[in-house]
């Protein structure tokens, strides 16, 4: 299983999910994507995101601005 | 898997980065989306190039009044004579906003389907080679087809 990284600090709606897309659709299922964004309203997108296209949430934190999402692929 | 459709009937700049941001949105949440441009909206295609095409009189006309394409739509609010336009276009790439050129880019590299309604761009004048590659052409027939299988349709 693989770990993914995306950087997405600074990109605006929809930016973030839209490179978490492409990420996903690459990798296997399994597979672990970190991203952080600085988008606060990625938070709420991300739970949206991981229902809709069916992958997980495993966390999400806020640190001085950054989200940090862990999602695995299901 | 689901889709969307939107009707872009609007060629005002902030209506349409409205739709492209939706249709982003929803091609990255896994979705088919179909924008149909027609009415004014078709200048959202336009290629920025003056494209020699042969044209009626009208025809002419009505191309040079109209914007030629996305870097050229105005704010449907606040324009002042264009430099409310500027205004808000330097304000989103000091925010990293993408363009609506970019967004454009975006939706057709992430399979967003674009159709141009042919009705609109016989009445306007509009040839296919002026608008920008990857344009389906067709009409009402189409569109409805599309959104026969969809969940959400929006008229811009």
């Amino acid at each position: 299983m693989a770990e993914k990284h995306i950087n997405a600090r600074g990109l605006q709606c929809p930016g973030p999910i839209v490179e978490l897309f492409k990420v996903a659709k690459a990798a296997e299922s399994g597979d672990v994507i970190t991203i952080e964004v600085t988008d606060c309203g990625f938070s709420k997108d991300i739970t949206a995101w991981c229902k809709k296209t069916g992958n997980e949430l495993v966390s999400i934190e806020e640190t001085e601005g950054v989200i940090k999402a862990v999602v695995k692929k299901g | 898997m689901s889709s969307k459709t939107i009707i872009m009937f609007s060629g005002d700049l902030d209506k349409a980065m409205a739709s492209l941001i939706i249709a982003n949105g929803a091609a990255a949440m896994g979705d088919d989306v179909t924008i149909f441009f027609t009415f004014w909206g078709l200048n959202v295609l336009r290629k920025a190039q003056k494209i020699k095409v042969k044209k009626e009189f009208m025809e002419n006309m009505f191309g040079f009044m109209m914007p030629r394409g996305a870097d050229k739509l105005n704010l449907s609010k606040m324009n002042f004579a264009g430099a409310g336009t500027a205004m808000m276009k330097s304000i989103m790439k000091k925010k990293n906003v993408n363009s609506l050129p970019q967004l454009l880019e975006n939706a057709q590299a992430m399979g967003v389907k674009m159709i141009a309604c042919t009705m609109s761009m016989d009445v306007m004048g509009i040839k296919e080679a002026e608008l920008i590659d990857g344009v389906e052409l067709a009409g009402v027939a189409t569109y409805l087809g599309e959104a026969d299988g969809a969940n959400v349709n929006l008229f811009i």
